[in-house]
């Protein structure tokens, strides 16, 4: 065929043409002069008022201009546009707002000594720089850590029984993790209270805090594990049974390795549930003032539990410091979910 | 003008039923087949991203005539046809160039709505989809309700519309009946029910039998007959005797790795009869490949 | 081997009389192969164990409660502990009764889902349908992170910023709907009610039930999309006919998986509302609380008695929330396969 350089260029004739961006431009800006000029003449006020009449003003300035246009179809379309649009909004505006919250309440709170000190000689009504947040990172790194050492085998196994076994459990199991993903953490809390706590340690410690957090990371490691084995090729099981290998074999040394980057992201999602978790640490692991690296004996401090105890004593400071911790809290998180993307995002290539 | 036709009908031998045959004679005659052109494309391009699909296809296609397009896979067939009810630029990399004109307005220009645009062109899919949620005469009516139409008589568009797909004394008596639990030749003729009743001027199939068995497929080229009266049809298919039998007009694209073109296009007795290029014949001998 | 050469001479012979007999092709599992699979059934099995041992525990340390205050457990709303001189529970005297935190956490739920049902769908319906895809990467990340954020997080959040907004919207509320029993109230306290709780709720179940109904919207069948604008539909006239049937049941499943979510949410409502042992219908009033919070609020001071009755607590509200979430799980799974 001719390999002449082409005269016509790709186009797309169905996107908006100039004069329709001209249009749509007038249709924003008319609803925003509208909404401006209904919010200076009636009672009503505020942001929200602004925020609910404008779109209310822009689906009734959009249904003329579309009915005038194109007809009542369109215009009906117009509307729902509208509506999807403010629906997003409205999701979207309160993460705006925490992020913002957090940041600017948190910021007054961050100094390095948070990192390097404890609350051992200090009470939450200090000044705020002094004292820090150590043994509550310390606390929450070993509760969580212990807690995934515990929960990463329990929730890969359900996950390789799920997709290699397929054994007549299959159904049910699927649903019981499901329904163990519903827990409220204030009953896993109770649960390791009535079953771990009173009839054998009978105190409190990090290590009871992590068996209830396993109950809460499991469901989320399983499912998540889950779906990383289903990605795998069957034919890559086949070739490994047909190279002689064992289900065993071909399952460890074939499918699990291949999966390797996205289990490390059900690892992450299952500390990213957890970390944060408020209800059963505050039951359960006796939030200690001083930095504890024993898990199994004395009370442990936790991000979790900081936040709550300085939030609880009201103060200024204290809910400063409260804010700090949340927006440490926050950044953690924050992190692990981006590498939980970025992992996943790589594998799906 | 006979000895032509013979001669391209020869060269089929047994691949043309006789059914359609004898449809197919009568129409096939010169000066009767120009009733108007309906739909032209004009120099149509198409591309998905930076990948050049379709090169500088211009077709009329005339009033009450069918026409077939015929090509091996990935020859650009099913894209231009998209081109043609503006169906292409769902594709979110698609774009084009060229003009389709119906009724001598371009239709892809600045301020068409686009969905007059497909109710004026319908489309059949490879594959019968009829709404699952929806009874037959829910499904037969659905254009009406999704393109706001009102009708005066529902029931009279109704019968009329099955019985132009040929399907209305299968289903008179279940029109309550979902849509799903038919057979697939009579789901895909409920779908051809369906796109008739929004009184389209063109209907585009896309491959339609290529998911039904021989005897449902005989069914729809005889509805694919009847229809070609009133209307326009295009067609394309992988079945060359089916568009032997069914098309009143063939066009032949290929595609040399590089973007698809049409090699040629003619009545489909001379192109099945007496083939201009060299790889129009290979193809439609089966010498092709 | 041999019997295989045998199999195939006979077939030659006796091929139009009888067909061979069928070979057993079961391999006999090897011995390592048999521990893998007792391993990883054992642990796939964990979660049967997890959940009836929570059954479990809960019951036994909540029985001696549950079977005293019989019924009257869920139906009073009475939280009165009276102890001896030992310390010991006097039963004569003593009620134990959720009913208000029952109620309560009914309404503060299902005010969530209300809300956040039709911003959730609207949402995912943008993210499905209507977004650019550059712009939708973005906010499905944001959306599932907020799905990641803490509750405490949530609770302080509602107290210090959403507060004094959802006090106006509340104040609006009762003057404009005032005439609505739910938006009544006999005193004019508009903090801390079960109001804002539920809003606190909804935003936080909004990132689930737009995660399901986007997932859920994603599978319409293409065919079926396509049909309908070849029939000249606009979009909103693809989604009412086309989408909207085929996603809705798992939409509904979707937002209860909310509703359990919200159901046991302990510290974002305890942080947000001003927990009072009432029956209070009244939402805008402030004045209410969950089972959850109870549990929380009650446990710090409860004696060995008290703890068994925050115990039965636990147990009504871990069988709540696992009928709603299997509910749930049923009617989302129910969608997807079938067509309606």
């Amino acid at each position: 065929m001719s390999t002449t350089p082409l005269a016509v260029k790709p186009q797309k004739p169905w996107q908006a043409t100039p004069r329709q961006r001209v249009t749509s431009a007038v249709v924003y800006l008319s609803s925003v002069f509208l909404t401006v000029a209904i919010v200076a003449l009636t009672p009503l006020a505020g942001k929200l008022a602004y925020f609910f009449l404008f779109f209310a003003v822009l689906i009734v300035v959009d249904f003329i201009v579309h009915y005038i246009r194109l007809g009542s179809a369109a215009a009906k379309d117009s509307i729902v546009r509208t509506l999807v649009a403010a629906g997003i909004t409205v999701a979207l505006l309160p993460i705006i707002s925490i992020l913002l919250t957090v940041f600017n309440r948190g910021r007054r709170g961050i100094h390095w000594g948070l990192f390097t000190h404890d609350m051992k000689i200090n009470s939450v009504n200090d000044p705020i720089t002094q004292g820090g947040l150590l043994h509550a990172l310390t606390g929450t790194a070993i509760v969580v850590l212990i807690a995934l050492i515990i929960s990463l085998p329990i929730g890969l196994l359900t996950a390789v029984y799920l997709t290699e076994i397929k054994g007549r459990f299959t159904r049910p199991i699927k649903f019981l993790v499901q329904a163990m993903s519903g827990v409220p953490s204030i009953v896993a809390g109770l649960f390791i209270l009535s079953a771990v706590v009173y009839p054998l340690t009978k105190s409190l410690n990090g290590f009871v805090g992590s068996l209830s957090l396993v109950i809460l990371m499991i469901p989320t490691i399983a499912r998540t594990a889950e779906e990383v084995l289903l990605l795998i090729p069957g034919d890559l099981r086949e070739a490994g049974v047909a190279l002689g290998g064992t289900q065993w074999r071909t399952v460890a040394m074939v499918v699990v390795p291949a999966a390797r980057s996205g289990l490390m992201t059900a690892v992450i999602l299952g500390i990213a549930r957890v970390a944060g978790e408020t209800a059963p640490i505050i039951l359960l692991t006796g939030g200690g003032d001083a930095v504890n690296l024993n898990p199994f004996s004395g009370p442990m401090g936790s991000l979790p539990f900081y936040i709550w105890k300085s939030f609880a004593v009201g103060t200024e400071e204290s809910i400063t410091r409260a804010w700090a911790a949340i927006l440490v809290l926050l950044v953690i998180v924050f992190f692990l979910f981006i590498t939980a993307r970025v992992l996943g995002e790589r594998k799906r290539k | 003008m006979t000895s032509e036709k013979e001669n391209g009908e020869n060269a089929m031998e047994s691949a043309l039923s006789s059914v359609a045959n004898s449809a197919a004679q009568s129409r096939r005659t010169p000066g009767t087949q120009a009733m108007g052109v309906g739909l032209e494309a004009r120099g149509i391009h198409a591309w998905f991203g930076d990948k050049h699909v379709l090169d500088d296809i211009s077709l009329d296609f005339w009033s009450g005539t069918v026409t077939a397009l015929i090509g091996p896979s990935g020859c650009g067939k099913s894209t231009f046809i998209r081109t043609l009810n503006r169906m292409h630029e769902f594709i979110p990399t698609a774009a084009m160039a060229g003009e389709v004109l119906l009724d001598g307005k371009d239709i892809y220009a600045p301020g068409v709505d686009v969905t007059k645009i497909r109710l004026k062109v319908g489309m059949v899919f490879q594959k019968p989809n009829p709404f699952p949620s929806m009874t037959i005469a829910e499904n037969v009516l659905a254009g009406l309700k999704l393109a706001q139409i009102k009708v005066d008589n529902k029931d009279e568009l109704l019968e009329e519309c099955l019985e132009r797909a040929g399907l209305w004394n299968e289903v008179k008596d279940r029109l309550d009946a979902y849509g799903g639990s038919l057979s697939g030749g009579q789901q895909q003729r409920l779908c051809i029910a369906r796109s008739l009743a929004v009184r389209p001027q063109v209907l585009l199939m896309d491959e339609p039998c290529s998911a039904l068995d021989p005897g449902s497929t005989l069914k729809i080229e005889e509805t694919i007959s009847q229809l070609s009266s009133s209307m326009t049809i295009i067609i394309v298919t992988h079945n060359m005797q089916q568009a032997a039998r069914v098309s009143d007009y063939t066009a032949f694209f290929l595609s040399d790795g590089g973007p698809g073109s049409m090699i040629e296009v003619g009545p489909t007795g001379e192109i099945f009869g007496r083939p201009k290029d060299k790889r129009t014949e290979n193809y439609v001998t089966g010498r092709f490949g | 081997m041999t019997s295989e050469q045998d199999s195939g001479v006979d077939t030659t012979k006796l091929a139009a009389k009888a067909l061979p007999a069928k070979r057993e092709l079961t391999t006999k599992p090897r011995f390592s192969d048999k521990v893998f699979r007792a391993v990883v059934t054992s642990g796939g099995l964990s979660s049967l164990a997890i959940l009836g041992l929570i059954l479990i525990f809960l019951s036994y340390q909540g029985y001696s409660v549950l079977r005293s205050q019989g019924f009257g457990f869920i139906t009073r709303s009475e939280w009165v502990v009276v102890t001896d001189e030992l310390g010991n529970i006097d039963y004569s005297q003593t009620h134990f009764g959720i009913a208000a935190m029952l109620i309560g956490t009914l309404l503060c739920s299902a005010l969530a889902v209300v809300i956040a049902l039709p911003i959730a769908v609207l949402s995912a319906l943008f993210l499905t349908f209507y977004a650019p895809p550059s712009i939708k990467k973005i906010m499905v990340a944001v959306i599932d992170l907020m799905a990641a954020f803490p509750s405490v997080l949530f609770g302080l959040w509602g107290l210090f910023v959403l507060m004094p907004s959802a006090e106006y919207w509340a104040k609006l509320l009762h003057k404009y709907l005032g005439w609505i029993p739910i938006f009544d109230m006999k005193a004019p306290v508009f903090t801390r009610s079960p109001f804002i709780a539920g809003v606190v709720l909804a935003i936080m179940i909004i990132p689930i039930i737009t995660s399901i109904s986007r997932e859920i919207f994603a599978q319409t069948p293409l065919d079926r999309i396509q049909a309908a604008y070849a029939l000249g539909a606009t979009r909103w006239a693809m989604i009412r006919t086309v989408v909207i049937p085929y996603g809705r049941s798992g939409v509904v499943g979707g937002a209860m998986l909310g509703l359990g979510r919200a159901m046991g949410e302990t510290v974002a409502v305890y942080t947000v509302l001003n927990i009072v042992y009432q029956i209070n219908w009244q939402m805008l009033l402030g004045a209410g609380g969950n089972v959850a919070s109870l549990i929380l609020l009650k446990f710090g001071e409860a004696g060995p008695g008290e703890v068994k009755a925050l115990m039965a607590a636990g147990l009504v509200l871990f069988l709540l929330t696992l009928l709603v979430n299997t509910t749930a799980n049923l009617i989302v799974k129910g969608t997807g396969g079938k067509g309606r």
